[in-house]
């Protein structure tokens, strides 16, 4: 795959810049496998999976609300759609019965169970399947409207996913998904994910997409049929939450419609947002802050002494200390990491140079 | 026809609230074009307020709703000056998140200061009480509820018409830079916006509160979307279309539910079929004025 | 034998109550610089949008090539061959110069989303056609040198130069060009003028321009047509127009600078 991008002369530096970021992270999570045997401690492993899944899910949403401009706010649906079809698609047969114990799950669901990858994938052509069935009437509305009626439809498939007792088990939600989430899947999907994303974006699909996010009307006069292009950017955007909802739901172990709020769809934009939308690197690098960020913030949850002032620890602190510093990153850093560039190699070289050549002040501005 | 009556009062007073909170959506909308994704948060607030203040502190009913109503409207103008008036020249889109991270901050604020478990607000039985009406039994609160909303609307509407401020806030409505040119003092009048619009979603909270006791950190966000497009079908930037598109609302989901009680699961859905038909139907919602993009 | 390729048959525009453009009949031949002239507010801009898909005429046939075009989406019409630049400049803005006219050429694009996005060899092909015309392009404009700015930081004349390379690159055979000269000085006009001509020649065009500078229009337009208050009131070779009374008096008042 790096050697096919490297490969196109086109789109100087980002699509070479991105496969080198994509070669990096293949060394890393090799390196994680190899390290999987050793690392004694399963909360380590599961923060690093976790990243993975979160990458996934940043650039599912990058691609329509940051490369295409439109500010969708329908993730956690399509996440849900996705994390229920892997879920019932990998259970036991046994496990279901078990479960579902106000209504029998429907056949022939009841008894089927597909390979992990071949859920997965289903989960991600059902979510692109709703994506084109939201897209159908929201796709036609502007800025904020689509927000809100995106949003809406996000809601109604949680509402859907709560009334449907016999597909979902409802408000009990479904247990015991086999934990198929590894290091190797994880990490495996985040990097296609980034590859194609790259690809993608690079390509003139991709550049009609930015061009439709710069100005519409420009745009659909020199040609590119909006509503055609918007839906592909939007199926594809759901088509990768929800495949990164199926490695989430196969990462919990348990999901249930509660899981799916707005507020899984506010954590993943947050994400997006801290990056830079339009930003690959942004959305991949912010994933491994933000994820990562969280959990060292969690000592603010346990016992903290400052002087003579003790608490026995406020279980929750750390959200609101992130929150807080999200808010002043969008106040004063509205662009985020990186905007919509990418963090490219020569980029990295150049600031070794300024780090060098830090002695002789006023080269760096 | 007790039944009846009882349905009917309920679907006024339900629209009624919705209509309080689409108010708050609708000025700020007016004014900054911001979908205030906090609003839901700064109502969820209130909630938490009152009950703190009449369980807790102990004050009489009355102060706990004027102490909550006056903290809800400073938290809305702090919202503002802290996250929005520093991105007023930012695009639109970093504004809107602006509101998504202040909303996220605000649950969870609450949730370390509340605690996520439930709360039940308190009862007041003056407003809960049941009275009769025509034979059916039903809450006070099912009259006082569209009579506050009434009251309040009656002196918002003088406010907006009469005050310089309210001619300041619908001249920035209208037009943001011509009125800037005019020397209307944005800060203050959009400030004064941010205002009046919560300590009305504050209002609307004690009701709510009364209606429905439950008091969790996410209990804004719900109502929050549902008022958002009740001011979207009444015509987003129009008080009137607000209360039009608020009460519209919930005469619909009380009395679909009625008709047919098998599809109360579903009730939270109705808002937003409703939303898309009338974006696709009539985009400029019922009261709603037209505009083009100019090429 | 000449060749319509621009057809506006008793076209009516109304929003609401005001009728902007009031039973516009125009037509453009093949490689013929056609220009719409008129006071402010007569109109010119609507009938643009109307011609290109941004409006649909209340009443009225548009056609382009004999096709009728009446109606049809603005990407429809771009790949039947129309092309624009837009009074208030619509760039991409935060895209470079490059990027403007590679995106243009997007509409010619045969591959689909997945054959580009695995780089098939077909669209590697067409891909780097399309990077070798924007090269043509910019260079016959004179902008190939800034190819790696962003556009919205070039000069407002490069601006304008981009927008008609920009509508170049969509391959079109009629280019609707909105206030070209708008905001150059007398030199840089007068290029204009050249650059005009020379594209209708080098690229087989026919020219639908606005204009408000009358020396650009008076020099380069083989017909003009005049609009008042979204009325037709003269059409005629530039002598006849600048010897028209209704023109003269549509223009009255209107001060050197516009007029």
């Amino acid at each position: 795959m790096a050697k096919m991008a490297s490969k196109t002369k086109q789109g100087p530096g980002a699509v070479v810049s991105v496969a080198l970021t994509a070669a990096l992270l293949a060394l890393m999570a090799l390196l994680l496998w190899r390290m999987q045997a050793g690392i004694k401690d399963v909360y380590i492993m599961k923060i690093t999976r976790l990243c993975a899944i979160n990458i996934t899910l940043a650039l599912a949403m990058n691609l329509i609300n940051g490369f295409t401009g439109i500010f969708s706010l329908g993730h956690a649906g399509f996440m849900a759609v996705g994390a229920y079809a892997t879920a019932l698609l990998t259970i036991p047969a046994s496990n279901k019965a078990m479960m579902f114990m106000i209504a029998p799950l429907v056949k022939p669901l009841d008894t089927l169970t597909l390979p992990f990858p071949a859920a997965l994938i289903t989960g991600g052509l059902l979510a692109a399947l709703a994506a084109y069935l939201i897209g159908m009437p929201c796709l036609r509305l502007r800025g904020d409207y689509l927000a809100i009626a995106t949003l809406g439809f996000s809601e109604i498939i949680r509402v859907l996913i709560m009334n449907a007792q016999p597909l979902t088990n409802g408000a009990m939600g479904l247990r015991s998904i086999p934990a198929n989430a590894t290091v190797a899947w994880t990490y495996g999907v985040a990097l296609f994910t980034i590859v194609f994303m790259a690809l993608l974006t690079t390509s003139s699909y991709g550049r009609a997409l930015k061009a439709i996010r710069d100005d519409e009307i420009a745009a659909e006069s020199m040609g590119v049929p909006l509503f055609n292009h918007k839906m592909l950017s939007f199926m594809l955007s759901a088509f990768f939450a929800g495949v990164g909802g199926g490695l989430l739901a196969a990462y919990n172990g348990t999901i249930g419609q509660d899981m799916f709020r707005v507020t899984m769809t506010y954590n993943i934009l947050m994400i997006v947002v801290m990056g830079g939308m339009g930003s690959i690197s942004g959305s991949v690098i912010s994933a491994f802050v933000v994820t990562i960020g969280q959990e060292w913030l969690r000592f603010l949850d346990g016992p903290i002494t400052v002087g003579r002032f003790h608490t026995d620890g406020v279980v929750g602190l750390r959200m609101v200390v992130f929150a807080a510093l999200l808010l002043i990153i969008i106040v004063f850093f509205r662009n985020g990491l990186f905007g919509t560039k990418e963090a490219t190699w020569s980029g990295v070289w150049r600031s070794f140079g300024k780090l060098r050549g830090l002695g002789k002040r006023g080269e760096a501005a | 026809m007790s039944a009846i009556i009882q349905h009917l009062a309920n679907a006024l007073s339900v629209g009624s609230l919705y209509a309080l909170m689409a108010i708050g959506y609708t000025m700020v909308y007016g004014v900054l074009r911001l979908i205030n994704f906090a609003h839901g948060e700064i109502f969820m607030m209130a909630m938490y307020i009152v009950f703190f203040g009449l369980t807790m502190f102990l004050m009489p009913w009355y102060v706990s709703f004027i102490v909550a109503i006056l903290l809800t409207a400073a938290l809305g103008v702090a919202a503002e000056r802290l996250a929005y008036r520093p991105l007023r020249d930012a695009p639109r889109i970093s504004i809107l998140i602006s509101a998504i991270a202040v909303s996220y901050f605000l649950q969870n604020l609450a949730t370390v200061l509340f605690g996520g478990r439930p709360l039940t607000f308190p009862q007041v039985p003056l407003f809960t009480s049941m009275i009769d009406v025509g034979g059916a039994r039903i809450s006070r609160l099912l009259i006082l509820t569209p009579a506050v909303t009434a009251i309040l609307l009656i002196a918002l509407q003088y406010l907006l018409k009469r005050t310089k401020t309210g001619m300041a806030m619908r001249a920035v409505a209208r037009d943001y830079d011509a009125a800037r040119l005019m020397g209307v003092d944005l800060n203050r009048t959009i400030a004064m916006t941010f205002f009046i619009g919560s300590s009305l979603a504050g209002v609307g909270a004690i009701m709510w509160g009364m209606k429905y006791p439950q008091i969790i950190p996410t209990v804004g966000a719900m109502p929050g979307v549902k008022c958002f497009i009740a001011a979207v079908l009444g015509g987003i930037g129009s008080v009137a279309g607000a209360v039009v598109g608020g009460l519209a609302l919930g005469i619909a989901e009380v009395l679909i539910v009625a008709a047919a009680p098998a599809l109360a699961g579903y009730r939270d859905a109705f808002a937003f079929v409703l939303l898309i038909i009338v974006l696709l139907v009539k985009p400029t919602g019922l009261l709603g004025e037209k505009t083009t993009e100019k090429v | 034998m000449t060749r319509k390729v621009l057809e506006v048959n008793n076209v009516t525009m109304q929003f609401g109550g005001l009728i902007a453009v009031n039973n516009l009949t125009m037509s453009a031949d093949y490689q013929e610089i056609v220009a719409l002239i008129g006071p402010n507010g007569a109109g010119k801009t609507t009938a643009f949008n109307m011609i290109t898909g941004v409006y649909r005429p209340t009443v009225g046939h548009v056609a382009l090539n004999k096709e009728n075009i009446t109606g049809m989406r603005p990407d429809r019409i771009a790949q039947r061959g129309m092309a624009r630049t837009f009074q208030n400049i619509r760039l991409f803005k935060a895209l470079t110069v490059l990027d403007n006219v590679v995106i243009a050429q997007h509409l010619r694009l045969k591959s689909n989303w997945l054959a580009s996005t695995l780089r098939l060899p077909r669209y590697n092909a067409e891909n780097r056609l399309m990077y070798e015309r924007a090269e043509e392009l910019l260079t016959y404009m004179g902008l190939w040198d800034v190819r790696g700015e962003i556009s919205s930081s070039l000069p407002y004349g490069a601006q304008r130069k981009l927008e008609i390379a920009r509508a170049l690159a969509t391959q079109p055979t009629m280019l609707l060009l909105d206030e070209p000269a708008a905001g150059m000085n007398p030199a840089e006009s007068r290029e204009l003028t050249g650059l005009i001509q020379g594209v209708r020649d080098h690229f087989k065009l026919t020219i639908l321009l606005i204009e408000h500078h009358m020396d650009v229009v008076m020099d380069i337009s083989d017909r003009i047509y005049v609009l008042d208050y979204g009325n037709l009131i003269a059409v005629g070779s530039p002598a006849e127009i600048q010897a028209n009374d209704a023109v003269i008096q549509a223009y009255l008042g209107v001060d050197e600078d516009e007029a």
